[in-house]
């Protein structure tokens, strides 16, 4: 017994996260994604009628062109997600009931979960994983929730900070009222609904501030 | 509850750039065919794999569809206009303003970001019996769930009811009813204008559709004449929580004043039926006298007994809801 193979020594050890964003960086989940989207079978000659789509798609993803294989019936978040490992956006609910998965199409906040890959090719996207400078600056909104720590679990946070700064993109100096109505498409299990208005506000203040 | 899936099934997908390839499109699928427009409502028929169309026709990249136009006869809009821009419309919130009001109290932002109006005039009921996916006679079975004594039906309706009892969630259909409007509808054979209220189907009809619309047939566009710009409106949305919930009961109304005295009025509610209801009776009722609050209550009776509105077995509270709501929009109208 000369060599014992030791697994998972400090150095070598790798997070879940880790693991999880390697495996799709990798490419090595496009095996599996046969199973999990079963049932699409292009018809013959599908491509000659007028309107249909092509499954290579281009997405622009927080100002990167990213090419994605993308099935007829998936949706935005399992293509962010699963495809192109922007695991910001979250899936609480799948059925537009619990905003985690808000993101901004050409600005406009909207569910991730129920808006169909082929129908946002041209549009801009925007998750979480965009807001950031290109410096590693916090935008103004992660910036009011950090301060004010807006959050308890932050499973919704992804998905309130997209509306957060959706709203005041409309709506620069909201009121508690206005920003209440504004997230009104967002929940969260654990209730931390003043803090987070809190952190709307301190957020709008920093970017008026910024502007 | 339906068992959650979340994977949809295959479909074949287009994206039509006219309304006549689409048209084309769905006759060819015809019933195996299905018309995305903002997706709210078909991704839940989706996902719990209830409804499993072989084509998906998806309207989004249809620029026909798409705005509000205006001009001295009323205002057109498209059916894929978003509810969002009708309900921050500059225009609409000017003339049309118990539209604007409608449709910002549907549901949450981001929904109005992504639905359209002519969506919101043409989703599925909620009954959730229904959308369990149990096999009920709108479904193409031989019971309804919703009406048993043992029933489970808070949300449905008190008049209207054939065999179904589910009841029509659109919160601008009332809206829209009370502006006199028309929608257009567009199919193989050419477009056709029908009024608001006859665009619904009741269930006595058709147990299996909304709406008018066939399998082939696309909703266009919804015309608001110019005859009620300006005059006095009401609406109202009754629901258990502030945002994403759809209506107990909705009502709307349109009333012109000459003086002190109600010289033309259009009323309907929703929440009450299977399709929304104008309230022609009532309509006829008020014209002539003054909107006093002894007119608004009995407008309301004559709302219950004249739609012959019966409770089931946990909806009784929807008769005041009624006859108050109907109550309300005749004399707290805003001008």
């Amino acid at each position: 017994m000369s060599e014992v193979e030791i697994i998972g020594t400090p150095e070598r050890t790798v997070s879940r996260r880790k693991f999880i964003m390697g495996v799709i960086a990798t490419g090595a989940t496009t095996s599996s994604v046969g199973y999990l989207f079963r049932g699409s079978q292009p018809l013959l000659g599908a491509m000659a009628v007028q309107g249909s789509v092509e499954r290579l798609v281009t997405l622009n993803v927080n100002g990167q062109q990213r090419r994605v294989d993308v099935l007829n019936q998936e949706t935005l978040a399992m293509t962010l997600r699963y495809k192109l490992g922007l695991t910001g956006t979250k899936f609480g609910c799948d059925r537009a009931e619990c905003g985690a998965c808000t993101v901004l199409i050409d600005g406009v906040a909207s569910y991730a979960c129920s808006v169909l890959t082929q129908s946002v090719r041209g549009k801009q996207i925007t998750t979480i994983e965009g807001l950031e400078g290109a410096d590693g600056s916090l935008h103004p909104v992660q910036q009011g929730v950090f301060d004010e720590g807006g959050f308890q679990c932050a499973f919704c946070a992804p998905g309130f900070i997209m509306s957060m700064v959706a709203m005041i993109e409309e709506n620069p100096n909201p009121t508690r009222q206005e920003a209440a109505q504004a997230l009104s498409g967002n929940l969260c299990r654990c209730c931390d609904y003043d803090k987070i208005l809190n952190s709307a506000l301190r957020g709008a203040e920093y970017a008026r501030r910024q502007a | 509850m339906a068992i959650i899936r979340d994977m949809i099934s295959g479909f074949e997908l287009f994206q039509p750039t006219a309304v006549d390839d689409a048209i084309e499109l769905l006759s060819r699928y015809g019933d195996e065919g299905w018309v995305l427009s903002g997706g709210l409502d078909s991704f839940d028929w989706f996902k719990d794999r209830i409804k499993k169309p072989a084509a998906v026709v998806d309207l989004g990249n249809v620029k026909e569809l798409k705005g509000v136009r205006t001009s001295t006869d009323g205002v057109e809009i498209g059916a894929m206009t978003t509810v969002t821009e009708v309900a921050k419309h500059p225009h609409l919130l000017e003339n049309y303003s118990i539209l604007t009001k409608a449709a910002s109290h549907i549901a949450t932002p981001q929904i109005r970001n992504r639905g359209t109006l002519g969506g919101n005039l043409s989703q599925d009921t909620r009954c959730w019996y229904y959308r369990s996916g149990w096999p009920c006679y709108r479904a193409g079975g031989n019971v309804c769930y919703a009406g048993t004594p043992t029933s489970m039906n808070r949300e449905h309706c008190i008049t209207g009811a054939s065999r179904c009892v589910a009841v029509n969630p659109s919160d601008t259909a009332p809206a829209l009813i009370a502006l006199g409007a028309q929608f257009v509808i567009r199919g193989p054979k050419g477009e056709k204008v029908v009024e608001a209220q006859d665009y619904f189907m009741s269930p006595a009809v058709d147990i299996q559709r909304m709406t008018v619309l066939k399998a082939d047939e696309l909703l266009t566009a919804i015309r608001i004449p110019a005859t009620w710009s300006g005059a006095g409106f009401y609406y109202e949305k009754m629901e258990d929580r502030k945002a994403w919930d759809f209506a107990l009961m909705s009502v709307a109304s349109a009333i012109k004043m000459s003086g002190e005295i109600i010289e033309d009025a259009r009323l309907a509610v929703n929440g009450v039926a299977p399709f929304p209801v104008r309230l022609e009776v009532v309509e006829s009722f008020i014209k002539g006298k003054e909107p006093t609050d002894e007119l608004g209550m009995a407008a309301g009776q004559l709302a219950l007994s004249t739609t012959n509105a019966q409770p089931l077995r946990h909806n009784a509270f929807k008769l005041p809801l009624m006859r108050n709501l109907v109550r309300r929009s005749i004399r707290g109208m805003e001008g």
